[in-house]
């Protein structure tokens, strides 16, 4: 059979989905793909391009890479425009004169910011917001600027003056409208939200309408308002709105909207049955959807229709809930209330600065709309009300009081939610999608995310998801056993709380009163952890010492043969050449493998158990202290040479990786910490690969969480920016106490985060806004461990008790006769013995 | 090399000891107070890596070969202790296969078993059952 040859222009966000779903298809081998895209990279999250700002690489944004498009046998040309179609021909031609075949031709053309035509809009230093090479300008721009303006108050533009005012911009918006965000709000939230932003420093003019931009005198260039007002600033960003890419359609006349936008029927196809349009660049029943979710669902319609299934685009719904400036802004449905009848309710706070307004039908039964400011912790459940149709409760207004008690019951339940009901907008998951992959075995939000895709785009709906997930999991009669083991039925969570509040010593103690049996491999050493972490006595005295984990157990990390590897700390890699050689005199003296570890350390290898007490008085003299190798606890912080030495370092990199290795040195924790600080944005000490990461700006420090190399590669989180050094450390205090009280056992950070509700948000409202009350008691344990910490070799070392344990036999000095050695590039290597 | 063989199994109540002829039928071992609690340590018996575990919350001594048939080290003396459905075991520091005190299979593979030794505990010492 010859094979179908589908095109697609735009290799955005939405011909990206559209290409995924294809390949997904079962009939995906009667097609061939050919994407054509006027940007120079394969598409990209333009959803999240601001976070370009706070420091994401690029990389990071691209929803794809060429090895997946070429594993799948998709064709992509890149930096090519399309500039005509021959619908008869059935062909494509680009500004270079390449002419591409298609049998069906996919749209996904997008759409372009609006620039008013107003005169000298033209100049340098007037940009868009749209895509990466638009954000770099930006930037550059940026430099070389002090005051920045953006032409719009709506959603994109208010995200583009945070932009500008983190760059450092003195920043203005100006609005033609009289309010802000005119769609989505009334004249009181929109109120609200401008009181808002101008206390956070930007300002705000509205009813502004821009005649021209000249030359300025004491700014590059001078606004002058049609009101004989003006203003003066060194840049300027236009985001007045957004029109669709339809040029191309147009010239090849297929039917337009009389606005622009290419028209489609319910399956996607425009007036040419073989031409479909998806994406911002499609207009259905006279309305452009300018949101990433309708553009998925219209690429899946299409997908559908060509591989002869039967889905249709019924509309979708624009309900958006974001931060904007650090304020959260949520509207839903028929925000205005222009449905006839349409009733409302509305409450404000003046004093927490909050506004809610819902708009119900006339008799009082369904919700048609809602707009929240300040507080959109209701979002959801009112999303779901209104998208299910589910009868308000008797007085509606009682979804508006806000619900002090962080463990009342939500006002919706999820079991109120029909099967039908879409939790994920992003990824349109229904609810029945979640029952039916708990189902099929998920049962954490890990595999629900791998297996459904809901809560992987913008996250919103996680909260939801898990809820329906937990109640699915509850139903089915699986309980969700997340007890350690079988001889604690807590969770680790709350034996942390039990060892916490009773103040808990010892194992024996926990297991007489909250265990059974003898303990295990598993809880053994998991309440050792614990117990560390908030009391952090030496860990080999009596009643510690059989809970152990093998490298723990001996203070130094057990190898294949039975013998041990030794890592001195090295605080932030920094080694005078005298503790260098006093390492390189152990290790010849005891005939040690050695070799440099990716933490900036030394690790000497073969030691025999009988050896390690000889060896670490050795290197105490010489000034080491035990470098936790051995422990789940923090370990090592990498740095680069920062500004003492680096042309380019903007901060001491290195004093800090020092003070922060030693304030943190052996903190025991559910898995090990790797931290890591670079003296600047080139990020040489790889801080974004560590759990805990921070990298200098120009004005403090970024801090960056979860991340991780290893098996399962995770860049960090950018938790907050711009820190000087004593909130930098309050809140890796707290950040290190909450991922110690609320972790699973040997849960990396990376995964901690991963699995928390509401993610590195939720995290930050509870690390910097106290929203659970808690940080000043998470300080104090910081201290209160950091007051007990101890160099567990020198204590080892000082009592004879104690070493006795070195041994390899109790009763001979024999050592292990299994312990031997050949010889590979000048260093000993173990050989297998036989028994 | 031979190895010490036991089929049958002794309780090893550390209160109930041998009083008769103990130097005859039983081999000093070490001090029980060189055993840490719940913890385990390693002896040297006629050329035999012995461990032996101090099971301190049911008072009890145990002994299984030292030898990791699996990580293939002599390492189990440095497992950690505990029990797993009812059955005391010691699990490998290497690989964590967990291995049953009385009788030394492998709960993970039972075709795999360490060697047992019985051993009583007499006026604070360890003895190890001799064999012909
Ligand atoms: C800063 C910003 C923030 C946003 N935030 C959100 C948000 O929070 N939530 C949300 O839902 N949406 C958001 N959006 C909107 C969202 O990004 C768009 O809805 C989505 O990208 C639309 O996808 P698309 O594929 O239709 O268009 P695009 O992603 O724009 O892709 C179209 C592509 O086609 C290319 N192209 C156009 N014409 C041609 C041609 N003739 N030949 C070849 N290639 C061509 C374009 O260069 C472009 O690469 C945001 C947008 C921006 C800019
Ligand atoms: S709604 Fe965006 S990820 Fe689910």
């Amino acid at each position: 059979m010859k094979l179908q040859k589908i095109v697609i222009i735009g290799n955005g966000m939405v011909g990206h989905e559209f290409i995924r779903q294809m390949l997904i298809q079962p009939s995906v081998s009667q097609f061939t793909m050919t994407t054509i895209s006027s940007e120079p990279r394969l598409a990209y999250d333009r959803v999240q391009l601001s976070s370009f700002f706070s420091g994401t690489p690029v990389k990071k944004l691209m929803l794809t890479d060429e090895n997946y498009y070429k594993e799948n046998n998709v064709n992509f040309i890149l930096n090519e425009k399309v500039i005509a179609i021959d619908k008869d021909k059935k062909r494509v031609y680009t500004t270079s004169g390449l002419c591409e075949v298609y049998d069906k031709l996919i749209l996904a053309t997008g759409s372009y910011p609006f620039v008013p035509p107003i005169a000298g809009n033209d100049q340098p230093h007037c940009l868009v917001y749209r895509t990466i090479e638009d954000l770099e300008r930006i930037k550059v721009s940026a430099e070389f600027s002090k005051i920045g303006v953006v032409v719009g108050g709506g959603l994109l533009g208010l995200e583009a003056a945070n932009a500008l005012k983190n760059l450092g911009l003195e920043t203005h918006v100006v609005e033609f409208a009289p309010q802000l965000m005119a769609i989505q709000l009334d004249e009181s939230g929109s109120a609200l939200l401008k009181r808002k932003i101008e206390a956070l420093g930007v300002s705000i003019h509205i009813d502004k309408s821009t005649k021209d931009i000249s030359t300025g005198t004491n700014a590059r260039y001078r606004m002058m308002f049609t009101d004989g007002s003006h203003l003066e600033t060194d840049m300027i960003v236009f985001s007045a709105g957004i029109r669709p890419y339809d040029e191309l359609a147009r010239s090849c006349a297929l039917e337009i909207g009389e606005r622009g936008g290419i028209a489609i029927n319910n399956v996607c196809q425009t007036s040419d049955p073989n031409i479909y349009a998806i994406g911002e660049c499609a207009l259905w029943n006279k309305k452009i959807f300018g949101l990433v979710a309708p553009g998925y669902q219209m690429a899946r319609v299409a997908v559908s229709h060509i591989t002869g299934g039967n889905e249709q685009f019924s509309g979708a719904d624009m309900s958006t809930k974001l931060k904007l400036l650090g304020v959260q802004v949520g509207s839903i449905g028929d925000a205005h209330g222009h449905t006839t009848g349409a009733q409302c309710y509305s409450f404000c706070d003046e004093t927490e600065q909050v506004y809610k307004r819902l708009v119900v039908s006339g008799s009082g039964k369904k919700l048609l709309g809602a707009i929240l400011v300040g507080d959109t912790e209701d979002y959801s459940n009112l999303l779901q009300l209104y998208l299910n149709g589910i009868d308000l409760p008797q007085s509606p207004e009682q979804l508006l009081i806000p619900s002090h008690d962080l463990n009342s019951a939500p006002v919706l339940g999820v079991d109120a939610l029909p099967e039908s009901a879409q939790l994920c907008t992003c990824y349109s998951v229904s609810k029945g999608d979640i029952q039916q992959a708990v189902l099929q075995g998920c049962c954490d939000m890990a595999a629900i995310k791998s297996s459904t895709s809901a809560s992987t785009g913008c996250g919103g709906c996680s909260a939801l998801v898990k809820q329906v997930m937990d109640s699915e999991l509850t139903k089915q009669g699986i309980t969700v056993n997340n007890h350690l083991c079988e001889h604690f039925s807590y969770t680790r969570q709350a034996l942390v709380d039990i060892i916490r509040i009773q103040k808990i010593k010892t194992f024996d103690s926990l297991l007489e009163k909250y265990g059974k049996g003898l303990g295990c491999d598993i809880c053994k050493p998991t309440v050792a952890s614990i117990l560390s972490s908030y009391w952090n006595e030496y860990i080999l005295k009596k009643e510690h010492v059989g809970l152990q984990d093998t490298n723990d157990a001996f203070l130094a990390n057990l190898q294949k043969n039975g013998s041990y590897s030794v890592v001195p700390r090295i605080p932030g890699g920094e080694i005078t050449p005298d503790k260098l050689i006093a390492i390189g005199n152990v290790a010849k003296q005891f005939n040690l493998y050695t070799k440099i570890t990716g933490g900036q350390r030394i690790d000497l290898f073969g030691a025999a158990l009988h050896q390690l007490p000889e060896i670490w008085k050795q290197l105490i003299d010489a000034g080491f202290e035990t470098g936790h190798a051995y422990g789940k606890a923090m370990r090592t912080v990498k740095s680069c040479v920062g500004t003492n030495w680096c042309r380019y370092g903007v901060q001491d990199s290195t004093s800090m990786a020092i003070a922060i290795e030693d304030r943190y040195k052996g903190l025991r924790s559910p898995h090990k910490i790797k931290m890591a600080v670079s003296g600047c944005t080139r990020e040489c000490a790889e801080a974004q690969s560590k759990d805990i990461g921070v990298i200098a700006t120009e004005k403090g420090w970024n801090l960056y969480v979860g991340g991780n190399g290893g098996m399962r590669p995770r860049h960090a989180t950018l938790f907050a920016s711009d820190l000087d050094n004593q909130t930098l450390i309050c809140y890796i205090d707290r950040i290190l106490m909450f991922y110690i009280r609320t972790a699973d056992r040997l849960q990396r950070t990376s995964v901690w985060l991963e699995n928390m509700e509401g993610g590195i948000d939720y995290l930050r409202s509870v690390v910097v806004e106290d929203k659970l009350g808690i940080c000043d008691v998470l300080e104090q344990e910081m201290v209160d461990c950091i007051a007990n910490y101890q160099c567990e070799w020198r204590t080892t070392l000082e009592n004879p008790e104690r070493l006795k344990r070195f041994r390899h036999f109790i009763n001979s000095d024999q050592p292990d006769s299994n312990l031997i050695y050949s010889t590979e590039r000048d260093q000993i290597k173990p050989m297998a013995i036989e028994h | 090399m031979s190895r010490l063989q036991t089929t049958s199994l002794i309780d090893h109540d550390m209160t109930d000891c041998l009083l008769n002829k103990t130097h005859q039928t039983w081999g000093y071992l070490c001090e029980f107070n060189d055993i840490p609690p719940n913890s385990g340590i390693c002896v040297s018996y006629q050329n035999q890596q012995i461990a032996l575990f101090n099971v301190n919350t049911i008072k009890k001594v145990y002994a299984v070969s030292n030898y990791d048939p699996i990580g293939k080290a002599n390492v189990i003396s440095r497992g950690i202790i505990g029990t797993i459905n009812e059955q005391l075991v010691v699990a490998s520091p290497l690989f964590k296969q967990h291995f049953n005190l009385k009788t030394g299979i492998c709960i993970e593979n039972p075709k795999v078993c360490l060697n047992i030794y019985a051993i009583r505990v007499y006026s604070n010492a360890v003895w190890i059952k001799k064999y012909p």
